[in-house]
């Protein structure tokens, strides 16, 4: 007998003019795994939020177990059974796993049986579950999988009986994203209720019984998993049918551009994150490289782009040396000879989230003719040329004087990938160039990537997501603990082939 | 309570209403402290305003105090577009007008304007070159700004006394201070101005400085969002990754910004030494230094809230000297209390109201829209 644990009636909200929620109808059916999509800027998230109690909506009703109730902040949600796992983990890192938990209930369980009493219910939850955390260990010294899993362990203690997950898998290895999957089946047999918001495909058809789509706040589909497939869901989340392969020509290289010799590099710590990798990357050819995040891929695109030191090694452009450990060309006179870079960590590198959109369009450029002359800033100029590329990228809100932060991930990709593909570079790195983005913004990325790559750029292409390395390189090589440990040409490799060689297992 | 979407904010409540509330409050406050005292607030503020606007002497400080706080002040914001907080400003000043005075007294053989001119730089490169030694430590060393340039105000204040007793000073005398520069090198006074209409008034130390506060006020708007280094400087103080990406190097644009802001507190030499007191005496930066960080908080580290926000505590410091005259219940400390309770609200308690108001008045404007 199916019974809704969570129904949501005719929900608005607004903020200001924008309409992000419009009366939106959702059932949830106690025990199941219902999966909420919809592309980036789609509502899920502010949905999600009200139904957490972080926002409040404008008008609609909420019921929990056919109860009506009214949530002013997230500590109604709790006590109403709903817990929620952010995208960026709520927790002080140099805690530990248990101080984390108990944080807020502290005054009575710091000291005593009660505090005993919450380590036996954790160890029983944990064991339940099969979440397999120590309590004692510090928040700093756990991976991404098992910070989310302490979130997750969070919401359990507390009670919570509908779990929503907010795109759990973006930070994940695949490995990790398995071992979650599994924590989530074992919650959901037992009884608990769990909404995934995502906007991968994979995850629902993998993962959910129900689904719902969403679409510019709209709710625009309901149906059960069963009765549908990946193509059918990607066209109501976009309106439209969309390519999922991506055609592409035969691939017609040309000379070396750009060539890597028995680089090492070391990271912060003065750890050896890249030993001594060779890289060719031809004219007309993108080079994906795949790996695990934190197998050395960072470090190499930071030491490729000059952002930080070769430790050994050299790195040649059009044939010319342009670092080795003696000296290297710094971004700017890398970009001047022709290497554009769109870095992994958008908000931490390729943006000042504080600028306004046409600021961070020519960031890195600022100092080049037109937007410059002799030091000041030629602000006609940049305007134009901002809604020029603003509307060439299909960047929305067309409006360049508006605050970075305020686009949508995938906008804010697009306005990085703009600025960096307008200068018409020889070479391009690009790191991670669709994580966080949606369907149709991937779509867009991807094709701009394959028109550089025809037109006779040399495109390395790093990425946690094997698909996409898939799909768009000609070669793949795989990076492992730091070293290129394997090298197929695409036409004959499987995912199962290159899934171990990540995995090191080879 | 929700938290505001900042894109929804309407400019005019962050940067006018918010600072208006948290004003008012001060003053409130300070009210209460002087009815504690034993004397009428609603007489003190009369007197305030009296005395910075009732006659034209006392408008005419109001302003020389506004010439001061717009050079810290400006000061203060260039650092912290960088993300610095350059506390030194008043080590800055001081060791400004030592360069003022250098240079005017070394090339006093020139024709005036050109001394004027070269003693302006020289405020400049000495205030420059005292915020250089921190701003060089923060770069290479990671020597926090906020630790060096407090002890470069002390150091700065040990120098200029031992200048003051064993090297410059005027051996005619007994006090801590120089000669007096020749008197055609003195900037011209309000009250030669005035005169020059045939109006007659007493003295007052505003000077043709103030024109040169514009000036400074202008340049710095001009500097910050206007060229390529203002771009750079403001992108290392937003996010040091992504300007290191960007190939800008933070290393450079953290010298700059504190050289920029050290010659700007630096003018406040040119005020001081050109146009009021005509030689060195000891301590005459008097604690500027320190009410431009809160001229700059309260004005949002932007010109054209700076001016206002200067103008503001220069009616204090006048207003506030008139009224420990004529109420002997209130001494000067209490306006030296006045002004912390500004900076306390208009600084620490900044966003202490902020959401509140914020959200006040997003709701109302979303229900206009919406209606």
């Amino acid at each position: 007998m199916v019974s809704p644990i969570l129904e949501l009636t005719n929900i608005n909200k607004s903020f200001g003019h924008v309409h992000a929620n419009k009366n939106i109808n959702l059932t949830i059916n106690k025990g199941t795994i219902h999966g909420i999509i919809g592309e980036n800027g789609a509502g899920k998230s502010t949905l999600m939020s009200i139904v957490f109690g972080l926002y409040q909506a404008n008008s609609g009703t909420i019921k929990v177990n056919g109860k009506e109730i009214n949530l002013r902040s997230p500590k109604d949600s709790i006590i109403n059974g709903i817990g929620m796992v952010h995208q960026h983990f709520m927790l002080v890192e140099n805690f530990t796993v248990l101080e984390n938990i108990i944080l807020g209930f502290e005054g009575e369980l710091v000291f005593g049986k009660n505090l005993e009493k919450a380590k036996k219910d954790l160890k029983d939850l944990c064991d339940t579950y099969k979440l397999n955390i120590d309590l004692n260990s510090t928040i700093s010294d756990l991976s991404v999988g098992f910070r989310q899993r302490v979130e997750i362990l969070k919401s359990l203690y507390r009670g919570a009986e509908i779990l929503i997950l907010d795109e759990p898998t973006g930070v994940l290895t695949p490995q990790e994203v398995d071992e979650l999957f599994k924590i989530l089946r074992s919650l959901k047999e037992e009884g608990k209720t769990i909404v995934l918001i995502t906007h991968k495909l994979i995850e629902i058809m993998d993962l959910t019984s129900e689904v719902s789509v969403m679409r510019q706040g709209e709710m625009v589909g309901h149906t059960k998993t069963e009765n549908t497939n990946k193509e059918q869901l990607a066209e109501m989340m976009v309106g439209r049918s969309v390519l999922l392969r991506l055609d592409k020509s035969e691939v017609k290289a040309g000379e070396v551009l750009f060539s890597v010799k028995n680089l090492t590099v070391k990271d912060d710590l003065d750890v050896t994150r890249v030993k001594n990798v060779d890289l060719e990357i031809r004219s007309g050819e993108i080079l994906g490289l795949a790996g695990v995040t934190g197998n050395g891929q960072t470090e190499l695109l930071e030491a490729l782009s000059g952002i930080r030191k070769v430790e050994s090694g050299e790195i040649y452009l059009e044939g010319k040396k342009v670092s080795d450990s003696q000296k290297f060309l710094d971004p700017r006179e890398l970009k001047d000879k022709g290497l554009a870079h769109v870095p992994e960590d958008r908000q931490r590198m390729g943006l000042v989230t504080d600028f306004k959109a046409y600021e961070n369009l020519i960031f890195g450029y600022h100092d080049q003719q037109p937007f410059s002359k002799s030091s000041v800033l030629n602000h006609r100029d940049i305007i134009s040329h901002s809604k020029k590329i603003m509307e060439e990228y299909d960047v929305r809100p067309q409006s360049p004087n508006l605050i970075t932060s305020n686009f949508s991930g995938g906008n804010q990709q697009k306005i990085i990938l703009s600025r960096e593909l307008n200068e018409n570079p020889k070479v391009l790195l690009v790191g991670q160039p669709t994580r966080g983005v949606d369907i149709g913004a991937i779509e867009f990325i991807h094709q701009r990537l394959i028109d550089m790559r025809d037109r006779g750029a040399a495109i390395l292409l790093v990425s946690v997501e094997l698909d996409e390395v898939l799909s768009l390189s000609d070669r793949i090589v795989v990076m492992f603990d730091g070293m290129i440990v394997g090298e197929k040409e695409n036409k004959n490799v499987t995912d199962r082939e290159l899934g171990l060689l990540m995995a090191g297992v080879v | 309570m929700a938290p505001v979407d900042k894109s929804k904010v309407p400019w005019w409540v962050s940067n006018l209403i918010v600072p208006l509330v948290n004003l008012t409050l001060a003053l409130l406050v300070s009210g209460l402290f002087i009815f504690i005292a034993g004397e009428n607030p609603f007489e003190a503020v009369r007197l305030i305003i009296y005395g910075s606007f009732g006659y034209i002497e006392g408008f005419a400080y109001t302003l020389y105090y506004t010439t001061n706080f717009v050079f810290t002040g400006l000061a203060f914001a260039v650092a912290f577009h960088c993300r610095l907080f350059n506390i030194g400003g008043e080590g800055q000043a001081y060791i400004g007008g030592l360069g003022v005075f250098l240079v005017a007294i070394n090339f006093s053989f020139l024709p005036v304007p050109i001394v004027w001119l070269l003693s302006i730089a020289g405020a400049v490169v000495f205030g420059a070159a005292w915020a250089f030694i921190p701003a060089y430590l923060q770069a290479t060393r990671g020597s926090h700004v906020v630790i060096t340039t407090i002890m470069f105000n002390f150091i700065a204040a040990s120098l200029m006394v031992f200048l003051l007793v064993d090297v410059i000073r005027d051996t005619a005398q007994m006090g801590p201070h120089t000669v007096a520069l020749p008197k055609e090198q003195w900037f011209p006074s309000f009250k030669d101005f005035a005169a020059l209409f045939g109006i007659k008034i007493r003295y007052s130390p505003l000077n043709i400085s103030f024109l040169l506060a514009i000036a400074a006020s202008v340049f710095v708007w001009f500097l910050v969002w206007k060229t390529r280094w203002g771009y750079e400087m403001r992108a290392v103080g937003h996010n040091t990754q992504a300007a290191i990406y960007a190939g800008i190097s933070p290393y450079k644009n953290i010298i700059i910004a504190m050289c920029i802001s050290g010659g700007l507190a630096g003018l406040l030499g040119v005020n001081e030494i050109l146009g009021v007191h005509h030689k060195i005496v000891a301590g005459f930066p008097a604690g500027y230094g320190f009410t431009g960080i809160a001229v700059a908080l309260m004005g949002r580290n932007h010109p054209i809230g700076i001016f206002p926000a200067a103008f503001l505590f220069g009616i204090l410091y006048q207003g506030g000297s008139e009224v420990t005259f004529d109420m002997p219940n209130i001494t000067r400390y209490m306006f030296v209390a006045v002004q912390g309770v500004i900076i306390l609200f208009s600084g620490a308690l900044e966003n202490l109201f902020r959401p509140q108001i914020e959200s006040f008045f997003v709701n109302r404007l979303n229900i206009k829209a919406s209606a």
